[in-house]
């Protein structure tokens, strides 16, 4: 028996973030862990590119519609679904890009009009965990964060030290993270990051330690409906992890259950975090959705995605079970054939429509 | 020599030892998987020579320059501690 079964669900889910590769997005990993909890009904990805891989695999995605960026703002978003639900029913939408998921918390409302359903956090918990938050708000709870400073002007840079001490962490607020060695170098890191993310920009003191990764659901009360910590086995040239392995600390577990329990979080979210060769939790980031890896969850025994489904339709789950230590996973990449009218259709008319 | 954090680890046939509370995972040769598995027994280092020496036919010498470099790997990675 599935936990949760999505067997007998007959509806229409839609999902983003299709693109896999080097830098993959979760949206393909979060469609399997729904598909292996038997839901056979409707799966719509919402892209914005017409080269997200996700579109071009065989049995993964029922429809495709093209979406307008998150920076275009929640009207022209609005504008697009209501076009969309003219095509197709929208049951539930699991949003997986940092960049879009504020749109949908204040949609929520013009969202539930139309009968579609989320189960995100509110935006006073969304804004909480922001990179440029974190060290404002946690310590005080008894959260550890990395010494950081916030910058918006390179010259700032120059007067970092002795607050911090290079090498450095300099990061966006959404995205890249590069560790910079010098001032030089963190200033050619902040132009770039700028160019691409705007500012401000966070510059973070390094931890030396272990580094765990944690995809967790809350319930929006301050607990976990699940919650599978990972350690990286592979990493990429651009830090992403290709592979890890489940581990069983209890100590990590409450760390974790500790962050949720006052941000009282809903909805997925993924923390990063470090044990300092001190011993000590320091906690590094938040993001707001599930990560390129929850496949993992759904392996160590606990089907966060299918979980989400079923809380987003407001209906009761049994507990997810206990997740299995050392549950590994290692990423794959293979090369996709299809036809370049598939690519034709989506990049022209911005909308695909798979035949089964 | 305490031994506690060993106990928790897996370790599989083949010398493969996993670590559920840090994700690291490790290799040990044959005579090293023996050692291993005494020392999570709680087992101290007499009864340790004892056994490996019977076993693998080597001299009181040589079991005891294996088991301290053996003994001091595991204090490098944190798996045992002193007393």
């Amino acid at each position: 028996m599935k936990n949760p079964d999505l067997s007998s669900l007959d509806i229409t889910i839609a999902v983003s973030g299709l693109k896999t590769g080097d830098n993959p997005q979760p949206g393909v990993a979060v469609i399997r862990s729904i598909r292996a909890a038997g839901f056979t009904g409707k799966i719509v990805g919402m892209v914005y590119d017409s080269m997200e891989s996700g579109i071009f695999i065989d049995g993964l995605v029922d429809e495709v519609y093209q979406m307008p960026y998150p920076s275009t703002g929640a009207d022209s978003f609005v504008s697009r679904i209501d076009y969309i639900l003219t095509k197709t029913p929208i049951d539930v939408i699991i949003p997986t890009l940092d960049s879009e998921v504020i749109l949908y918390i204040r949609m929520k409302q013009e969202l539930l009009v139309r009968g579609i359903r989320t189960f995100l956090p509110d935006e006073e918990q969304f804004l909480l965990r922001d990179k440029i938050k974190l060290a404002q708000f946690f310590p005080e709870k008894g959260i550890n964060i990395p010494q950081t400073v916030i910058v918006t002007d390179p010259a700032q840079i120059w007067n970092l030290r002795p607050t911090l001490e290079f090498p450095v962490i300099i990061k966006g607020r959404l995205y890249e993270a590069y560790k910079a060695h010098t001032p030089e170098e963190a200033v050619k890191y902040f132009y770039d990051i700028e160019s691409k993310w705007g500012l401000p920009i966070i510059v973070q003191k390094i931890i030396q330690g272990d580094e765990f990764n944690i995809v967790i659901v809350g319930d929006g009360k301050g607990g976990t409906i699940g919650m599978v910590p990972q350690r990286k086995l592979v990493i990429t040239d651009k830090g992403k992890g290709f592979g890890g392995v489940v581990v069983n600390n209890p100590a990590l577990d409450e760390f974790a259950r500790k962050v949720i329990g006052i941000l009282k979080w809903q909805g997925p979210c993924e923390l990063e975090l470090i044990r300092g060769t001190d011993g000590v939790f320091y906690l590094i980031e938040i993001n707001p959705r599930f990560p390129a890896w929850v496949r993992l969850a759904e392996g160590a025994g606990q089907n966060q995605p299918a979980a989400v489904v079923m809380l987003a339709l407001e209906k009761e789950i049994e507990p997810l079970p206990p997740y299995q230590a050392g549950t590994m996973f290692i990423r794959h990449a293979e090369d996709i054939m299809s036809h370049i009218s598939v690519m034709g259709e989506i990049s022209t008319r911005g909308e695909l429509i798979k035949h089964k | 020599m305490k031994t506690d954090k060993m106990k928790q680890l897996a370790i599989s046939e083949n010398g493969f030892i996993f670590d559920p509370e840090t994700g690291y995972s490790y290799n040990v040769n044959e005579t090293g998987h023996a050692i291993f598995k005494l020392l999570q027994k709680g087992m101290d280092k007499e009864a340790i020579a004892e056994q490996v020496i019977a076993e693998f036919d080597i001299s009181k010498d040589h079991f005891d320059n294996d088991y301290e470099h053996f003994i001091q790997m595991l204090e490098a990675l944190d798996l045992v501690e002193e007393d």
